[in-house]
């Protein structure tokens, strides 16, 4: 029997944090990075800031966020690094570095949120 | 790879395989070479912006001076260029990611195919859409 890839999953998850990022980050990133520090907008003050990631739904959606968009740069890079750069002979360090790096920011953002207060 | 025919006959030494030499920066060659290598790069910026809201929870999280302290350090000149440049690549890696759609599912209704630009425009109106909740939501509070 052919050895199980584990390629399809890694895929799918690429793929739904390409759609997840397309669809918020642009957003996200123009008033946190940009509007608000450049007072283009008025920055939303800490306490209704703070309520809003108080609640459980918003913590929810920020580490799918996480999680999903890490995944999708785990994946991506990783083909940008071989193709690229034609490194292919590095491929598990690459591999283990890429994916890692994506578990690692996954662990943090689900312990910043779920101890958040 | 062992892709020898029943034809083949097998020598001791295994000649030499034929492969011409691409260069590392063959990506510089042509301008969709480029676009699909600034493309994956995106990808990078899609990161950063991952650990920037890290950041922001983890400000937010600690209190008031710590988040003062955060959107401080926004407005230095460094970070204020970098999310500039993320900008960029994230609106990039969205239009790109928009325009493909189409070629990664082929939708079908009542039999048809439905054109490429339908999908592509639906797209387009749904992250408009999006983009106004996002921004409703953080401008409000």
């Amino acid at each position: 029997m052919a050895k199980q890839s584990n390629e399809p999953v890694l895929w799918a998850l690429f793929s739904a944090g390409g759609v997840f990022a397309a669809f918020v980050i642009p957003a996200h990133l123009f008033l946190l990075g940009l509007a608000f520090p450049l007072g283009w907008i008025a920055a939303p003050n800490y306490e209704s800031l703070h309520a809003l990631a108080r609640l459980p739904i918003t913590r929810l959606y920020l580490f799918a966020l996480c999680f999903l968009a890490l995944f999708h740069w785990a994946h991506r890079f990783r083909y940008t690094l071989y193709d690229g750069l034609q490194i292919k002979h590095l491929n598990e360090l690459i591999f283990v570095c890429c994916y890692g790096g994506a578990i690692l920011g996954t662990v943090l953002a689900g312990h910043l949120l779920w101890s958040f207060r | 790879m062992s892709d020898t025919g029943p034809s083949t006959r097998h020598t001791e030494y295994h000649p030499r395989w034929y492969r011409s030499r691409v260069s590392t920066w063959w990506w510089l060659a042509r301008w969709p070479y480029l676009k699909f290598i600034l493309r994956e790069i995106s990808s990078v910026f899609v990161a950063w912006f991952v650990v920037l809201l890290l950041l922001q929870i983890r400000a937010l999280s600690r209190g008031p001076d710590a988040y003062a302290r955060f959107q401080h350090w926004l407005q230095t000149p460094l970070v204020l260029l970098l999310n500039l440049v993320t900008l960029f690549f994230v609106v990039f890696h969205a239009i790109t990611w928009f325009n493909l759609t189409p070629r990664a599912m082929a939708v079908r209704f009542r039999g048809k195919r439905v054109p490429d630009l339908l999908i592509v425009g639906t797209n387009y109106a749904a992250w408009a859409a999006i983009s106004l909740v996002v921004a409703w939501f953080l401008v409000r509070s």
